[in-house]
């Protein structure tokens, strides 16, 4: 055994494992660790490879449905898709990397979360993107220095993204962005990948049959990224954060692509047993992993593992979180086969290992053994905490809205700030950036839709996703804002008329050890857990991502929630931009006839005061999130899938961040010049009708001479539609019982729309070509 | 009638070029390894878009090198059909198949959108379905389609009509604002003297089927299945 370095309690501390994990080790043994061993067991029981902190709560997550054919545990989830096709997809946080260097965090994170879904034997089709930063422009608590140090991240990001799914062939389809204050310091930075395969070759990562080689494939283990899933992911950022920079791992794109297409290649041979990525904790994870949910052994030996710098210790390698590597179990006899294969792909495959029948994972070096632990406890009996939980009080600042403006008052220059602001306005800045094309299955491309919908060439089926969260209205109230997450995507993806099958959740929290955050997870937790069952959309993966505060500031608490469509014909996708003169503007609202418009003022101005537009034009973040009907979205949902089905509409857009009044000036853009005449009826304040935020609402237009099809349709589910205006040439002109209160012409709207986000990026960017 | 689309290590719109040819236009199209120097059978050769050899150095100077490009240089020397769409247009040019160089986009970005081209020369293998002055609605997808050429460079493909396609507003005019990275001319895609080598920018294969947006880019491909159809006629 390894006895250079002698292993303490308080270096087992500096490890990030508390006297009681270190028991627990030790007890696992029945000896002391190797210094190789405690740093192996740190970062399998870091929080973001064991998930001690969330694994009681994720209990209470739906799992389950007929469509579900892998659910979470595996690299990714899995569902049908039909014709023997299956879809993968998972959604994955790369936070503080992205932080500590915005290009290279941003790029390891799309490509880690691309190997996780080849690893399965699905090659990924789409991309998408659910980004959080801090102002881009000065304001309230956010001095000029600091703007600038976001639209920087913000730049970066996106450059990294878009160099990773670019170069390797990849279509960054969608996402979203937000901007609030609370992520200054902390930005999020979740992808979100898909792909597709036969559901006779899917694959999973378990080590079979006593014997059977290893083999290491892909770039070099070099010093980067050690502890990055212990240090970096789990734990919150200090001053000395930048001095972390070493930790975050060099993306290779090129070499990725070359791993996908050669590992799909070997898989299709039939001489790959079983294959793990080498992500977090390299390899480490992938070979405790592969034995522990095999029930099997594994024995590697580091000496015949590729490296690109002399003098790497055991420690090391083990910990080296190296990107573009991933590790195989062979059928035995099989192997030289394999490493002929990867050499055509030029790509270093080296044997390095075997799987064994004695259950432990048993590290070499030059033949001496520096480790060797039980894989299944290493596994699957680390720590699990119920921490304690204690309400958090809501982070609201300005006093929550009294009163409404006054009816008739002009809301023109407000909505127009509205478009402007970075987080409602056009993101075409970004996804130019982004090849959304390649693999030409683009249907509904970014910035048409309200889901991003990819054909399916096999079957000419259509895959829709969308992923939403909305950290703002989850500090208010985690409980509602994680329901609203899931019900937005789910609406999003029904509006491109596919219907909802499966979720996928990223989420983003603070420090687990403070009881607030705690608390704020665990609502989140049972908001997503009653959404997805009252939608039917079982989650299938995703990742928990803690300790994402600065300087003991936590975020916003932002649960992600990506929801996955299927739509029997990609043809019949829909998008949101209006089609023709004259057809008619239908505003469909799930709530039905059930729904008391003569609410209480009170209760209308407290949840208007977390609105977007509270935001930008009031200044006032308070109150609470809309109240949300979870049988008014399901009915809204099915009603869009059949609207779709039938192609009884044209076009289809939700009422979502900004309120109706940006739902129908996005309907607009793009749409030729087009603009609408709408009259809206009915008690409640202008300001409220035109930019609150409840749920289940959606606008459609549709050809007069189809409307009685339409209200015939939308009665058989329930929902209330209304004639509110028609598409109509050069303006868009809103009146609220009878008087005009936005009139403007649809150029000067979408030029405010279409290059706010530039215009905010401005201040020090270059311009885009 | 055979179609050969080159996989270099990095192309990845190989599958997209072989479904547009081989799927949407039903003729039969194959992948050619790149280190195959045998292009015997082969009557049209494609160089996909994508990053070949991560393009960390200049774009396409890698792959030039390939044993693959010694035998697309003999097949174009015989007169056989040669597309380079995007990188594979990057490499022809590094290959010196095609004159001139690529500079970064105008922009400094990776630029990926639809824009409009006009058909400049009609009497091209890869022009012939079209007609001069037709405008087509195709995507790009790039960093480096800035095209430059020294001064009798551009003035040579000019007096030879070997300017393919410019950049243009919908309506068909030259334009700076409808140029998307700064190439020189608006040059969106420019043919061999001898007229069987074509590269260009924009990505024809994602612009042939209406659900994807845009079928312009089937006039390309028609071109070289008609030329190549009345070439068999021929020789028949």
């Amino acid at each position: 055994m390894e006895t250079d370095i002698a292993v303490t309690e308080t270096l087992a501390a500096e490890h990030g494992l508390t006297s009681e994990e270190y028991a627990r080790l030790k007890g696992i043994l029945g000896r002391d660790p190797t210094f190789t061993e405690l740093g192996i067991f740190s970062v399998q029981w870091s929080e973001h490879c064991s998930y001690k902190s969330s694994r009681v709560h994720l209990k209470r997550l739906p799992t389950r449905g007929p469509q579900v054919v892998e659910g979470p545990g595996e690299n990714a989830g899995v569902v049908d898709i039909g014709e023997g096709l299956c879809a993968a997809f998972k959604i994955e946080s790369h936070n503080h990397p992205s932080f500590v260097e915005p290009f290279q965090g941003a790029a390891t994170g799309v490509g880690g979360i691309l190997r996780d879904i080849f690893t399965m034997g699905a090659r990924p089709i789409a991309v998408l993107d659910s980004l959080r930063f801090g102002p881009l422009v000065q304001g309230p608590g956010t001095p000029a220095a600091l703007a600038a140090r976001n639209r920087r991240i913000f730049d970066g990001v996106i450059g990294g993204i878009a160099f990773y799914g670019n170069c390797f062939g990849v279509p960054t389809v969608g996402g979203e962005i937000g901007f609030e204050p609370g992520y200054s310091g902390n930005p999020l930075v979740n992808v979100l990948a898909l792909g597709v395969a036969r559901r006779d070759g899917l694959f999973l990562a378990r080590a079979r049959g006593a014997g059977n080689p290893v083999v290491y494939v892909g770039a070099r283990t070099g010093r980067d990224g050690i502890h990055g899933a212990s240090l970096l992911a789990s734990a919150e950022f200090s001053d000395e954060s930048q001095q972390k920079r070493p930790n975050v791992q060099v993306a290779d794109p090129f070499m990725e692509k070359l791993l996908l297409e050669a590992c799909l290649e070997a898989m299709g041979t039939g001489a790959v047993v079983a294959i793990q990525d080498m992500g977090a904790a390299g390899l480490t994870c992938s070979t405790s992993e592969m034995a522990s949910r095999g029930g099997t052994g594994i024995e590697i030996e580091l000496g015949r593992v590729p490296r690109r710098e002399t003098g790497m210790t055991p420690y090391e390698i083990m910990l080296s979180e190296s990107q573009e590597r991933m590790l195989l179990v062979a059928e035995r006899g099989r192997q030289g086969e394999l490493l002929a294969l990867f050499r055509k792909w030029g790509l270093e495959a080296v044997e390095i290992g075997r799987v064994t029948g004695d259950g432990l994972m048993r590290v070499l070096d030059e033949g001496r053994v520096v480790a060797d632990i039980p894989a299944e406890p290493l596994c699957e009996q680390g720590p699990a905490y119920t921490r304690p939980l204690a309400p958090a009080r809501s982070g609201s600042f300005g006093t929550p809205l009294a009163a409404f403006a006054p009816e008739g008052e002009d809301l023109t220059p407000p909505l127009e700030r509205l478009l402007a602001s970075p987080a409602i306005a056009s993101k075409r800045w970004v996804w130019e950036q982004y090849d959304h094309m390649v693999r030409t299955n683009t249907v509904v491309r970014p910035g048409r839709g309200d889901a991003a919908v990819l054909r399916v060439k096999e079957t000419g089926r259509g895959l829709a996703l969308s992923t939403d969260g909305n950290g703002r209205w989850c500090r208010l109230d985690p409980y509602l804002g994680a329901m609203h997450a899931v019900a937005e995507a789910a609406r999003n993806v029904a509006a491109s008329g596919a219907r909802p099958l499966a979720a996928t959740n990223c989420l983003n929290f603070g420090n687990p050890e403070k009881p607030e955050v705690m608390w704020q997870f665990s609502r989140a937790i049972d908001g997503l857990a009653e959404a997805c069952a009252a939608l039917g959309t079982p989650i299938t993966g995703g990742n928990v991502s803690f300790y994402n505060e600065t300087l003991g500031e936590s975020i916003d608490p932002t649960p992600v929630a990506g929801i996955l469509g299927l739509l029997e014909d990609a043809g019949a996708a829909l998008g949101m931009r209006f089609r023709a003169e004259g057809d008619v503007v239908v505003l469909l609202d799930g709530a039905g006839s059930s729904r008391s418009f003569g609410r209480a003022s009170a209760v209308l101005a407290r949840e208007f005061s977390s609105s977007e537009y509270a935001k930008v034009a009031l200044g006032v973040v308070g109150g609470a999130p809309p109240a949300i009907d979870l049988a008014a979205e399901k009915r809204l949902i099915d009603l869009l899938v059949a609207l779709a089905g039938e192609r009884l509409v044209f076009s289809a857009h939700d009422v979502s961040d900004g309120g109706l009044a940006v739902t129908l000036a996005e309907c607009a853009f793009g749409a030729r010049g087009l603009g609408a005449r709408i009259e809206l009826e009915g008690p409640e304040p202008a300001e409220a009708a035109l930019f609150g935020e409840r749920g289940a609402r959606a606008a459609v237009s549709v050809d007069e001479a189809r409307l009685a099809r339409l209200w015939a349709v939308a009665a058989e589910y329930g929902v209330k539609a209304q004639a509110i205006g028609r598409v109509a040439g050069g303006e868009l002109r809103i009146a609220a019982n009878d008087r005009e209160i936005v009139r403007a012409p649809i150029a000067r709207l979408e030029d405010q729309w279409a290059n706010g986000l530039e215009r905010a990026l401005a201040v020090s960017l270059p311009a885009v070509g | 009638m055979r179609f050969g689309v080159v996989v270099f290590p990095g192309s990845n719109c190989d599958h997209d070029a072989r479904h547009a040819v081989g799927n949407v236009l039903g003729q039969p199209a194959e992948f050619i390894w790149h280190q195959s120097e045998d292009l015997a059978g082969f009557d049209a050769v494609i160089l996909p878009g994508g990053f070949s050899y991560g393009d960390y150095l200049r774009t396409g100077a890698i792959a030039r090198f390939s044993p693959v490009m010694r035998a697309v240089e003999r097949f174009a020397r015989r007169g056989g059909l040669v597309l380079g769409i995007c990188n594979g247009f990057q490499i022809l040019l590094e290959a010196g198949l095609l004159p001139g160089a690529m500079l970064r986009n105008r922009g400094l970005r990776f630029v990926c959108r639809d824009v409009w081209i006009r058909v400049e020369s009609a009497d091209t293998p890869f022009t012939c379905a079209g007609q001069v002055g037709q405008v087509l609605r195709v995507p790009i997808a790039h960093s480096d389609g800035n095209y430059t050429a020294e001064p009798e460079t551009l003035r040579d493909l000019e007096r030879n009509r070997q300017i393919v396609f410019r950049y243009t507003t919908p309506e068909g005019r030259v334009e700076p604002a409808a140029n998307p990275n700064g190439s020189m001319e608006s040059i969106a895609g420019i043919v061999s003297r001898e007229r069987n080598v074509l590269g260009m920018m924009p990505h024809p294969e994602r612009a042939v089927e209406a659900m994807l947006g845009s079928t312009d880019g089937l006039v390309v491909f028609r071109s070289l299945v008609e030329s190549l159809t009345r070439q068999a006629r021929a020789t028949a």
